[in-house]
């Protein structure tokens, strides 16, 4: 691999996982801002309003951070990866096309709307523009995920010459890989969400203020967590993999780690890939689980990486491994998080139980951690291609910007994020120790 | 089809820069037409509810782009790496400017802030500018259809020119001058007191380099790339958008000077857009030319999509620009008149 492509390569990994920390959290505050402004509306309690006030502040800012860390991926299309845009900037410049028209000025401008006026606007208007923000956020999610989902399993193209020409728009725009693609996208980004308001909800009530607007926040928060950590893991989840078993058996092969073709291949739950011996270290594992998994029979036979030429083993498999393995690992621990969290909040002791609040608290940077290992796990599955079986990733990037140039600008993105990271974490402890104020809005006639 | 869809293209850059430019002109004269927080706040109120909305048309545009001349984008953007990705950290730093200022009270992050955002925004006009002096004049694309542009190398025009030289320098303050002049006519519009008046003030003053720089920048591409007549001199109808511009230019004045500020920003706005339209119909079919040969320039035809592509993608095209405009209509609506400053608590 030479230096460019190393650097390219580096920068878009860089800037892509610094930005999804960001629209993670603002799709899934988007559907709980809309959730406790549904109930403050419907049943007219005014404290679901404030308590969607707060998150709002929240929001806004990882608004703007998502914003800014966003714009430099369409750009990168064209800066870093050049005879990528050329191949196949037919087919994928709709689905980005798209997100700009239909997501992007819908998201952005009622946001406009929703936090500049309040004042101006009735509440089922400020409502309204809190419902447009959200379908806003997740449409833009749709796009994006269709985007990728083509470069996962291409389909509605022909090759014409040196480029891919769109044949089929419907094909591209309802892929069958982006349907659990994106369901699991989705609820992963409203687990993030969830686990957010949850561990607010479950600090103030550790300090003992806020009260009311922190019950509030565990209420829908684990309503929310529990839902969407049992949905990702199924049906989503299990589909997803399934979809990678089918058209990546290769990828598939090299994220659970089996190195020989099996017939009863057994699930590894932790283990060490080697390299160099082709096997897993300390494996401890489910005997023939992951046969039962795949197909539903014990003794089914699944194909592990001997099977495939060297050439299309995924170019990292270790890297590839262990985001997969974390991503499940921390998807399981979630399920149980939320399950005990839902019996404690049935049975109405969840508020004093101090050991749970703790476990609630502490838990928010865990979702990023899964989902971010989650699409790393998608786009390492997908190397050493590109555009699955169209392109490879080193034919996709720009000749003419050489390594120095790319290294100027990584070094830059790295010195730029570093501060944004620290200035938000800082804005977000600020916004937190000032807490949700009790505001009654008045609005002008 | 290809036509149409530059014609789209441009639209949509337009859109962009009357837009996002006169938020761009508030952050320019941000630090000059407002002394005290209070004022700084209204100036930033001003834009707050809709510069990300305003921005939004930048990446339409861009996306638009990719779709439509997908190795423009490519060679383009890879060509011009460097200064895209200076522009991208200062977009970076202008957006953060407007968002972080309010969140805290202490005096040293609000100036701080407030530099910050001036200075992305006299940075970003000058940078459009001088992109667009680049398109005119062309880069050294051969036949591969790719380019590498330094930043700079002798401020001369060569066959391998710099990014910055003489005359893309002067379109960049031609653009740092007409922004500047629609900023202030925005914010005279939309304020009082204090900054209302320093913001005539300003269009008054600026006035003059606008025109002065306008109409160096006009003889400067007559030199540089004359072939930007033949359009008009094969279709005179092309010359209404130069005439329109020139009426529009003496608008601001004129309306300036009877204190109406709305139509000193339309005329502003109308001149913004029938300067852009002026440039695209002189550069047509050509969105790229080439220093090196013209028979390596880059036009709409030898950088478009399939007809199947342009087909489809017209038809969900204009069905999002009527929801795209319904929704500024609504929220320049609900946002008109004079801004007046909320209690600080109460914001988000």
């Amino acid at each position: 691999m030479d230096d460019a492509l190393l650097l390219h390569r580096i920068q878009f990994a860089f800037t892509v996982t610094f930005h999804y920390i960001f629209p993670q959290l603002t799709m899934g505050l988007a559907l709980l801002i809309v959730a406790m402004k549904t109930i403050a509306l419907w049943k007219s309690k005014p404290i679901y309003n404030n308590a969607a006030k707060f998150i709002a502040k929240i929001f806004a800012l990882n608004f703007t951070l998502g914003v800014v860390t966003g714009i430099p991926l369409e750009f990168e299309f064209g800066t870093n990866w050049a005879r990528f845009s050329t191949f196949a900037g037919g087919v994928i410049g709709q689905t980005l096309a798209m997100e700009g028209m239909f997501a992007f000025f819908l998201e952005s401008t009622f946001l406009g709307l929703f936090i500049f006026g309040e004042k101006k606007l009735s509440p089922r208007m400020h409502y309204f523009s809190a419902v447009m923000v959200f379908i806003g956020s997740w449409l833009s999610g749709y796009f994006i995920v269709a985007t990728n989902a083509w470069m996962q399993h291409p389909v509605g193209y022909k090759i014409i010459g040196s480029e891919v020409v769109l044949t089929s728009f419907s094909e591209l725009l309802f892929n069958p890989w982006a349907f659990w693609q994106y369901l699991h996208t989705m609820l992963g980004a409203t687990i993030t969400g969830s686990f957010a308001i949850v561990s607010i909800g479950a600090y103030y009530l550790l300090m003992n203020k806020n009260l009311e607007t922190a019950k509030i926040y565990l209420r829908v928060g684990i309503l929310f967590g529990l839902i969407s950590t049992i949905l990702v893991a199924f049906p989503t989840g299990d589909y997803q993999v399934k979809q990678v078993l089918n058209k990546q058996p290769v990828t598939f092969a090299a994220m659970e780690g089996l190195f020989e073709t099996k017939k009863g291949a057994e699930l590894i739950l932790i283990g060490q890939p080697d390299m160099e011996k082709l096997k897993i270290d300390n494996p401890i594992y489910v005997p023939k689980l992951l046969s039962f998994l795949s197909y539903l029979r014990w003794e089914a036979e699944i194909k592990g990486l001997n099977a495939f030429d060297k050439s299309l083993w995924p170019t990292n498999i270790p890297l590839l491994y262990y985001s997969y393995h974390i991503m499940i690992g921390l998807g399981t621990i979630f399920i149980l998080i939320m399950f005990v969290s839902a019996i404690y909040l049935y049975r109405k002791k969840i508020y004093e139980t101090k050991w749970l609040l703790w476990i609630l608290m502490m838990s928010f940077p865990f979702p990023f951690i899964s989902n971010i290992a989650g699409w790393w796990t998608a786009e390492f599955g997908r190397q050493p291609w590109l555009i699955y079986g169209l392109m490879k990733t080193a034919d996709g990037t720009s000749l003419n910007v050489s390594a120095g140039n790319a290294l100027f600008t990584l070094i830059g993105f790295g010195g730029m994020y570093f501060l944004l990271g620290v200035m938000f974490l800082f804005l977000f402890l600020k916004l937190l120790e000032k807490g949700p104020e009790k505001i009654i809005i008045e609005r002008k006639k | 089809m290809e036509t149409i869809w530059f014609a789209i293209v441009a639209f949509m850059l337009a859109m962009y820069v009357v837009l996002d430019g006169f938020d761009l002109g508030a952050g320019i004269v941000h630090l000059f037409v407002a002394k005290k927080d209070d004022e700084r706040r209204i100036v930033l109120n001003s834009i707050g509810p809709v510069w990300d909305g305003n921005e939004v048309w930048l990446l339409a545009a861009g996306g638009t782009l990719y779709l439509a001349f997908p190795k423009l984008y490519a060679s383009s953007f890879s060509g011009f790496y460097l200064p895209l990705i200076i522009m991208l950290w200062l977009f970076m730093f202008r957006g953060l400017g407007i968002e972080f200022r309010h969140h805290s009270k202490n005096p040293l992050w609000r100036s701080f802030w407030d530099v910050m955002f001036s200075f992305s925004s006299i940075l970003l006009s000058i940078f459009f500018g001088a992109a667009l002096g680049n398109v005119v004049r062309g880069v050294p694309l051969d036949a591969t259809g790719y380019f590498f542009a330094p930043l700079w190398t002798t401020f001369t025009i060569t066959t391998h020119p710099g990014i910055l030289d003489w005359y893309t320098i002067i379109l960049g303050l031609v653009s740092f001058f007409v922004l500047t002049l629609h900023g202030a006519t925005f914010l005279a519009m939309k304020t009082t007191k204090e900054v209302h008046a320093k913001s005539q003030n300003i269009v008054s003053i600026v006035w003059w380099f606008a025109v002065t720089f306008s109409a160096i920048a006009l003889f400067a591409t007559s030199i540089i790339n004359p072939m930007v007549w033949n359009n008009f001199s094969n279709n005179i109808y092309g010359y209404t958008f130069p005439i329109i511009a020139l009426a529009s230019i003496f608008g601001i004045k004129i309306f300036n000077s009877f204190k109406k500020d709305n139509f000193a920003f339309l005329s502003s706005s109308t001149f913004i857009i029938s300067m852009l339209a002026t440039t695209a119909f002189g550069l047509y079919p050509t969105v790229l030319p080439s220093s090196i040969d013209p028979k390596y320039s880059l036009t709409i035809f030898n950088t478009s999509t399939s007809a199947y592509g342009y087909s489809v993608a017209l038809t969900w095209w204009v069905f999002g620009l009527v929801l795209t405009l319904s929704y500024f209509v609504f929220l320049f609506r609900t946002m008109k008149g004079k801004v007046v400053l909320p209690n600080e608590e109460e914001g988000y």
